[in-house]
């Protein structure tokens, strides 16, 4: 479908030639032209790519085993059922709680744990911007924490790390228990390598965290470099939508169908006070990660419809035959 | 003096009463009063007296030298200044400079008014949201969203002053969307027209090799309007013609002399195929013979006559020798020519008030009959003397010029030859001449009428050469009448000089016809079918008279057999009769009514012939115009003039044809104005484009027109070629520029509805910036520069495709509308196609879950891909250029991606190794991609293709025949595609128009 056009020229060099053919407009060009056969076999030719596509990622998919629990509601006893907000803020007691969860299908290590917080706005530009990138690599070194307002200092000296983020981390903890053997949480590698050697410092320590007057989130190891603080780097990468889950950490040996879980819980984040859900997921993954099908109905969806169209196209062509030509068609002649 | 637009010079003289004037020294006792009109823009009159020495002496435009004016011929000048500054004529005549701005832009500033409106309404819509969650995150006393801790927050984010938060946030983002509103448009159409105006400026098929001038685009921002051109005002002189006649045929005795074949003539005889085309009644026309007689004499300019019969003195044995004799000495004498003896050659050149006269003047000398010196009273030639076959010097002494105007249509003059013998010697216009022959003098009209038919029919020029023996007696009574007329100080002393002169015009004795041929520029009437085909009308507006106007339109076609005339002039018998009375006012008002009359008349000629297919030409006069150009006739006279397929207005001054200009761009339709001279700078200044013909004419007109070619057959090139496809590039350049930034900006707004409208963007800040700057704007730019729907040979072969641009189809507000709502549409499926696939699960092997890095990136990438592919779609034509920018952005994306995640991370934050270590390894990012760019691309092309093939454009049309190469023509070319060139169908058909004219 492409016509090349060129034009001879006596002259001497190519360049020149070029040169010639490019002020006058008159480069050798492809000239693609809409014809209803080009038309027809793009739409065929889409659906037949898509629909393959769309089965095999339904399909990988499909083979990811999730469980979702959420257990926000269900971890406040009774009596506190009324006012979650100051049960969750009363530090005097303590909030453990038990999940069992049994696994639908046989699930292959690893499997991946996961927290979710629903209508969390951690893309709130105000929680954001409320981080010091300088300080968490190089620590008290870099003074200037005026970007961390209001969680940038308590007590008239800086915390380490400052910033709303990481004040408001999150804390709740999990042990998985199967059969009274307690199964094994593995927590390194939680967070991007990238982050772990560049964002954050080996040699920076947390320092006047959670002093405040007012708790946030979880507390930190002091002895421990913030590089090594995996669930502060998890959090720290902020999310971009209000529902999002964080990685918690991988269970590494294979769950049998019917297995009973049980969860034990330490239920410390508040997410009462503003309505947002708390949901443990555990997944396995593919080559294509985790499990949603929307890719995939998405791309069976676009395929199929083009097929669709390219039938109704070849219809109505057949139906009206039109000779090219027909001026009658031009909008100014109508 | 050039403000007329013609070249010749023009007699200049002083009062015969001033004229013992001659040194300082005399000036010191001269008193005299002058009285004249007031400060007007007439260039043709002027009236005024000098009162001196108790007499009054009328004062005429001869007398008058216009500012501006280059004395010639004369050493020095004493004058008075009449006027200055303001006051004089060629200022009255001036208009200020406008700056000019195309349509395209002016809509273009609409739009921008349109999406500054969004831009305010989705930037409130989101503050009042933010400022509704704001207020909620401090519900009495309790706090929601502890994590932004909103009981220590800053003004932007208090929930105890949300209003004024929401107010605050309200200007970020006016900031966060302005993506909506193009800034860089206007500096990507800024370089994309200067390139254009490079491509006009070098184009080959505009260069004019004669004169080394190529084509010039003086200004860069009508490139666009170029194509949308509905009205073409064209000066005539110069811009059509090539303002020189040349002596081609006579006719003396009854005996047509003249060879040589006329353009014309040549088509004729080409049509009649083997018949040959008879020149004249002797000898048909040998090539051969014809050519050895051109190599012989020297070609001279202005003179293009060869006749073994005539030249090198062959004409004093032909049979009426004597006849011949006069003729020519008619020739000789009867002009207002100056001679111009070069002293070293001695050869003489004239300068003539109108080409036509020095082409006589010419062909008198070449024949023998060398006109050589002037003076107020006596003409000097050097004659053959038949008997003696000497030259001799014979003097003529001048006693009276009469002298030619428009309605009179002829001139004499009177001279007493050296044998005392009192002539006067006459030419003019067929029409006038023949009915004042004397009953003996009539010897040879019937042939003469016949040549004169022949000579119209070759599209020449004719005028009749009489002349008349005066007695004494009848001369000296005629003289006092004469003498008394004209120096009369009223207004009508033109009129009284007309009466005096037609007493003694008559009893004539015809000798013989001229056929001059005003030489039309190359390719003019081939370039004028082509614009009309193109549905371009074209009016001509020129100072020359009617006559000469109305031929020229038949020659280039302008003027066809077909179509009826409407022709309005006051030039009648009823208003030179008023003109008498001299009544002023009465004057006013009856030529007022009758050009109302006349309008009116045309306006219902053309109503009662819609229905038919005649189509129709309208003439009018300068004087007409005057009226018609009246604030109260003037929409009248627009109404006629648009429905008529081509207006010549004729006798205009500079100022009428800036005020008919403005008066069809009042319309809304693009105008555009193309002249060569002074004179039409007005014009070109008024219209919506000025292009000036870098001709003979010095430079005034290009210094004030906006594009400057050499010749008016380029113009063809310049509109059908340059300007639709700058029409083209610009309007959907303009078009795909707001569909992209929709597109990114409407992905930010709907980031922004689920972060709680709290203006945090959904991309790194640096992809931001770079969006406009490096991943769409050079394939735009490309575009702009180099985007061809079709060929510009097909260009020309269909020019019907013009129509696309004059009818405003590629940018009329559906189609702007259309393409913003594909950008609204497009960033709905990119956002939501993006977040639902990369939602909020694991997004590759080793389960990390996505975060705002991630998704950011997926959906700059969407976009990216999108509105490059967008443009790859949208256009047909693909050089390696195109190729190179729009593959070369999205990999620009890409490399942008990697080098900036390399750099430490305080630097890049969110970007940070985001592709290399993310998302690159992630299968779902790439699908991701590639499912949302090609969902995106679905509506569109589905657009595209219902409509090429069910409501095909013109260049769809004509890009599919292209494709399928057929030799059969797009049916609105049929009728133009018979055997013959449609302009020589035209022209026959003119011909035979005019002749049906001078017969009846």
């Amino acid at each position: 479908m492409c016509v090349h056009q060129s034009i001879n020229i006596t002259t001497k060099s190519s360049s020149s030639i070029l040169f010639y053919q490019f002020t006058q407009q008159n480069l050798p060009a492809c000239k693609p032209v809409l014809t209803p056969s080009w038309i027809v076999t793009t739409f065929l030719l889409m659906g037949v790519i898509f629909i393959p596509i769309g089965l095999v990622t339904l399909r990988t998919s499909h083979s990811v085993i999730e469980i979702v629990e959420r257990y926000d509601t269900e971890c406040i006893p009774e009596k506190f059922r009324g006012n979650k907000v100051s049960y969750i803020k009363d530090s005097t007691i303590l909030k453990n709680c038990s999940l069992y969860l049994k696994v639908p299908k046989h699930m292959k290590a690893p499997i991946y744990i996961y927290y979710q917080l629903d209508n969390y706005y951690q893309n709130h530009r105000r929680y954001v911007k409320s981080r010091n990138d300088q300080q968490l690599l190089h620590g008290l070194k870099s003074n200037d924490t005026s970007s961390c307002q209001p969680e940038d200092s308590s007590n008239g000296l800086p915390s380490v790390p400052c910033g709303l983020i990481a004040w408001s981390l999150f804390n709740d903890t999990f042990k998985f228990i199967r059969e009274s053997s307690e199964l094994v949480v593995n927590r390194k590698n939680i967070a991007w390598k990238s982050d772990r050697n560049h964002k954050f410092g080996k040699q920076v320590y947390p320092f006047n965290f959670q002093n405040g007057t007012f708790i946030g989130g979880g507390s930190l190891d002091p002895s421990v470099p913030l590089s090594d603080q995996e669930d502060l780097i998890v959090w720290m990468r902020t999310a971009a939508l209000p529902s999002f889950r964080k990685m918690y950490g991988r269970i590494e040996e294979d769950l049998d169908a019917d297995d009973v879980i049980a969860v034990h819980l330490m239920n410390n984040y508040n997410t009462y006070s503003f309505g947002g859900k708390k949901k443990l997921v555990l997944s396995t993954s593919s080559w294509l990660g985790g499990k949603n099908d929307f890719l995939g109905v998405a791309y069976v969806f676009v395929g199929s419809s083009s097929i669709i169209i390219s039938l109704v196209f070849m219809l109505l062509h057949v139906k009206n035959p039109r000779p090219y030509g027909e001026t009658a068609y031009l909008s100014w002649n109508r | 003096m050039n403000l007329d637009g013609e070249t010749n010079l023009k007699l200049k003289r002083s009062l015969e009463a001033t004229n013992h004037l001659r040194d300082e020294e005399s000036f010191q006792k001269f008193t005299a009063v002058i009285k004249c009109e007031d400060p007007n823009e007439r260039l043709y009159s002027f009236v005024g007296t000098l009162q001196y020495e108790g007499k009054q002496y009328p004062l005429s435009p001869q007398q008058i030298l216009l500012r501006d004016s280059k004395l010639k011929n004369t050493d020095y000048v004493y004058g008075v200044v009449v006027f200055t500054g303001h006051d004089t004529k060629v200022m009255q005549n001036a208009t200020d400079p406008p700056s000019k701005r195309s349509k395209i832009e002016r809509k273009m500033d609409k739009i921008v008014y349109l999406l500054f409106s969004t831009l305010i309404l989705i930037s409130s819509t989101g503050s009042v949201f933010f400022g509704i969650e704001t207020k909620r995150d401090i519900d009495g006393g309790k706090i929601r969203r502890w994590y932004l801790q909103p009981d220590d927050a800053t003004v932007f984010y208090d929930p105890r002053r949300a209003p004024l938060a929401a107010f605050l946030h309200f200007l970020t983002g006016l900031m966060l969307y302005g993506y909506l509103i193009p800034i860089s448009l206007y500096i990507s159409i800024e370089i994309v027209k200067v390139l254009q105006s490079v491509f006009i400026n070098h184009d080959r098929d505009m260069y004019y090799e004669d004169t080394d001038k190529p084509a010039r685009a003086r200004t860069s921002n009508l490139n666009e309007e170029l194509g949308q051109v509905d009205t073409i005002l064209s000066d005539k002189t110069g811009t059509l013609t090539c303002n020189s006649m040349e002596f081609v045929k006579c006719s003396v005795a009854g005996v047509a002399y003249g060879r040589v074949m006329t353009e014309v003539e040549r088509t004729l005889a080409k049509r009649k195929g083997e018949r040959t085309f008879e020149v004249d009644d002797s000898q048909t026309d040998a090539p051969g013979l014809n050519g050895n007689i051109v190599e012989s004499g020297k070609s001279v300019k202005g003179f293009n006559f060869r006749d073994e019969r005539i030249m090198n003195g062959q004409w004093v044995n032909e049979p009426h020798s004597d006849v011949i004799q006069k003729f020519f000495r008619v020739l000789a004498i009867c002009h207002t020519a100056i001679p111009d003896v070069n002293e070293e050659t001695g050869e003489i050149s004239y300068e003539a008030e109108s080409p036509d006269e020095a082409a006589f003047v010419i062909a008198a000398r070449e024949v023998g009959f060398q006109f050589f010196g002037s003076s107020q009273t006596s003409i000097s030639l050097h004659e053959l003397d038949p008997v003696s076959g000497q030259k001799v010097n014979r003097v003529y002494e001048l006693l009276h010029v009469l002298e030619f105007t428009s309605s009179r249509k002829r001139m004499s003059v009177m001279v007493r030859n050296p044998e005392n013998q009192l002539l006067l010697l006459c030419k003019g216009a067929d029409s006038v001449m023949f009915e004042r022959l004397s009953k003996h003098g009539q010897q040879f009209e019937a042939e003469t009428r016949r040549h004169i038919n022949r000579y119209a029919e070759a599209g020449l020029r004719t005028l009749v050469i009489a002349y008349r023996e005066l007695g004494e007696d009848e001369y000296r009574i005629w003289e006092k009448e004469f003498l008394k007329a004209k120096t009369s100080v009223t207004s009508d002393r033109e009129a009284l000089v007309a009466s005096a002169a037609e007493k003694i015009e008559r009893d004539l004795i015809l000798l013989g016809a001229t056929a001059v041929e005003d030489k039309l520029q190359k390719g003019v009437p081939e370039c004028i079918d082509k614009l009309a085909q193109a549905g371009i009308k074209v009016w001509v507006l020129t100072g020359d008279k009617m006559e000469t106007a109305i031929n020229i339109g038949y020659a280039c076609s302008l003027l066809r057999q077909e179509m009826k005339q409407i022709v309005i002039t006051l030039d009648s018998p009823d208003m030179e009769a008023l003109e008498k009375q001299g009544d002023k006012e009465n004057i006013m008002k009856v030529s007022l009514e009758s050009v109302t009359k006349q309008i009116r008349e045309g306006i219902s000629q053309v109503n009662s012939a819609k229905e038919s297919k005649v189509t129709f030409g309208l003439v009018i006069d300068g004087k007409s115009l005057d009226f018609a150009l009246d604030k109260k006739l003037e929409k009248m006279f627009l109404d006629l003039a648009i429905d008529c397929a081509s207006v010549i207005c004729c006798r205009s001054s500079p100022k009428q044809k800036a005020l008919v200009t403005r008066l069809v761009k009042g319309t809304g339709k693009t105008t555009l104005a193309i002249g060569d001279g002074a004179n039409d700078v007005g014009m070109l200044q008024e219209a919506d484009i000025g292009v000036g013909i870098s001709g003979v004419e010095g430079m005034q007109a290009v210094m004030s027109s906006d594009y400057a070619i050499a010749q008016f057959r380029f113009l063809e090139r310049l509109l059908l070629v340059h300007g639709h496809w700058c029409y083209r590039r610009i309007s959907m350049m303009i078009c795909y520029f707001f569909y992209k930034n929709l597109t990114f900006g409407f992905t930010l707004f709907w980031y922004e509805a689920y972060a709680s409208f709290s203006g945090r963007p959904a991309y790194n800040d640096w992809y931001m910036s770079c969006y406009n700057v490096f991943f769409t704007s050079l394939p735009v730019i490309a575009l702009g520069v180099f985007d061809q729907d079709v060929s510009a040979r097909l260009c020309l072969k269909y020019p019907l495709l013009y129509q696309e641009g004059v009818q405003n189809i590629l940018f009329s507000w559906p189609r702007i509308l259309g393409w913003m709502s594909n950008g609204v549409l497009s960033a709905i499926i990119i956002f939501f196609f993006t977040t639902n696939s990369i939602f909020n699960q694991a997004f590759r092997k080793d389960g990390h879950a996505v975060d705002y890095e991630v998704l950011g990136v997926a959906m700059y990438s969407s976009v990216v891909w999108a509105v490059n592919c967008q443009m790859a779609l949208s256009i047909n034509y693909f050089t390696w250029i195109q190729h190179f920018f729009i593959w070369g952005s999205i990999a620009l994306w890409y490399i942008f991606l990697v080098v900036y995640g390399s750099l430490p991370p305080t630097f890049s934050t969110t970007a940070y190794k985001v592709l290399v270590e993310a998302c690159a390894p992630s299968i779902l990012y790439w699908l991701t991609t590639l499912l949302v760019v090609v969902s995106t691309l679905l509506p569109y092309f589905l657009y595209r293709a219902f409509q090429t093939r069910f409501r095909p454009m013109y260049h769809d049309l004509i890009q599919r025949q292209r494709l399928e190469g057929s030799e059969t023509e797009i049916s609105s070319q049929t009728e133009v595609s018979s055997e013959l060139p449609a302009q020589v169908e035209i022209k026959m058909q003119h011909l035979k128009a005019n002749l049906r004219q001078r017969n009846q």
